[in-house]
């Protein structure tokens, strides 16, 4: 999903970064305001864990790989606006890498890190409404907003490159080839987030942010009463 | 947090062999649809870690895994700082611009 340097003309990528640029600074208004002090190292350690499995390409079609992006695990364990905040950490290390272009770094950010933490997050929440308050309902959401934001990344993607895209092709045929190799995609990152949500809401549901509505004993101890992590 | 911590870089450390070595999505569809060549060369493409392959380590597993364990180990590092400064200004109310 990375965007290399040349797919998008420079003025949508400067646009994107511009756009990047404004998502990252509410983001560290909102992080400043909302983060807990008990949860800044568990918020590293969300951005290395990404990292590590971003490098875990999974086959899906012929051919074709795809790996976590991450946006929508990291917002339901520390907030929508801490998560994005991560996954632009680790876009920027990617790019060190050579993962990722210099170029479209503000288009990237703007696709992995905000489309998905954020938009993902909304999504997450507005099916945790319909859900029963249960750890369940928190692992389906997770898994099903996971799901969705991988195709709505794409989407944007699209959108980016019929703005911008430096080559004369279908954008018709970009559309469905995206979308479609993204809804598979889209799966494994579904399984992988529900898979990781399940697994720390068993060993310390105080730590996800997604579960912190569910009755205390079910999910969450009162928030502060917790000060090693 | 040392077992997840632990967990990351050991995911990292065996991605190497494990990872599939297909082009991911969009590099599929861009070679599908016809616009792959329109890539440039990335500024980094010969830099110490491009590729996530460590310069100099000629074993290519080696230089898969110690690219990840940089990569996990520069990430919590910078991830960890970055929350750590954000959160420090709240306390002293600083309020000024980022």
């Amino acid at each position: 999903m990375h965007i290399p340097d040349g797919f998008i003309n420079g003025g949508v990528s400067l646009g994107a970064a511009a756009v990047a640029g404004g998502g990252l600074t509410i983001a560290v208004r909102k992080t400043r305001e909302f983060l807990e002090e008990r949860q800044v190292a568990l918020a590293g350690l969300v951005a290395a864990f990404i990292f590590a499995v971003q490098m875990l390409n999974f086959p899906v079609a012929a051919g074709t790989s795809g790996h976590l992006i991450g946006g929508v695990l990291a917002a339901v364990l520390i907030g929508p606006w801490a998560g994005a905040l991560c996954v632009s950490v680790v876009l920027m290390v990617q790019a060190l890498f050579a993962d990722g272009g210099l170029t479209a770094l503000g288009l990237n950010i703007v696709n992995m890190a905000l489309v998905t933490a954020v938009g993902g997050y909304a999504i997450f929440v507005v099916m945790r409404r319909f859900l029963p308050r249960t750890r369940s309902s928190v692992v389906l959401a997770s898994g099903l907003a996971a799901g969705i934001s991988v195709v709505m990344s794409a989407a944007a993607f699209v959108f980016e490159f019929a703005a911008g895209g430096t080559a004369p092709v279908s954008l018709q045929a970009v559309l469905g080839a995206m979308v479609g190799v993204h809804t598979l995609i889209g799966i494994g990152e579904g399984l992988i987030t529900a898979a990781t949500i399940s697994l720390v809401l068993g060993v310390r549901p105080d730590l996800v942010h997604g579960a912190a509505h569910l009755p205390i004993g079910l999910a969450d101890t009162p928030r502060g009463a917790v000060t090693a992590s | 947090m040392v077992a997840g911590l632990a967990v990351a870089i050991g995911l990292a450390m065996i991605a190497g062999p494990w990872a599939s070595s297909e082009p991911d999505g969009l590099t599929k569809v861009a070679e599908d649809q016809g616009f792959a060549s329109t890539e440039k060369e990335h500024a980094l493409e010969d830099g110490p870690v491009a590729g996530y392959e460590v310069e100099g380590v000629g074993n290519e597993g080696m230089s898969k895994a110690l690219s990840g364990l940089l990569g996990v180990g520069v990430t919590f590092i910078v991830g960890a700082g970055l929350f750590a400064v954000v959160r420090g200004r709240s306390r002293r109310e600083a309020g000024g611009e980022t």
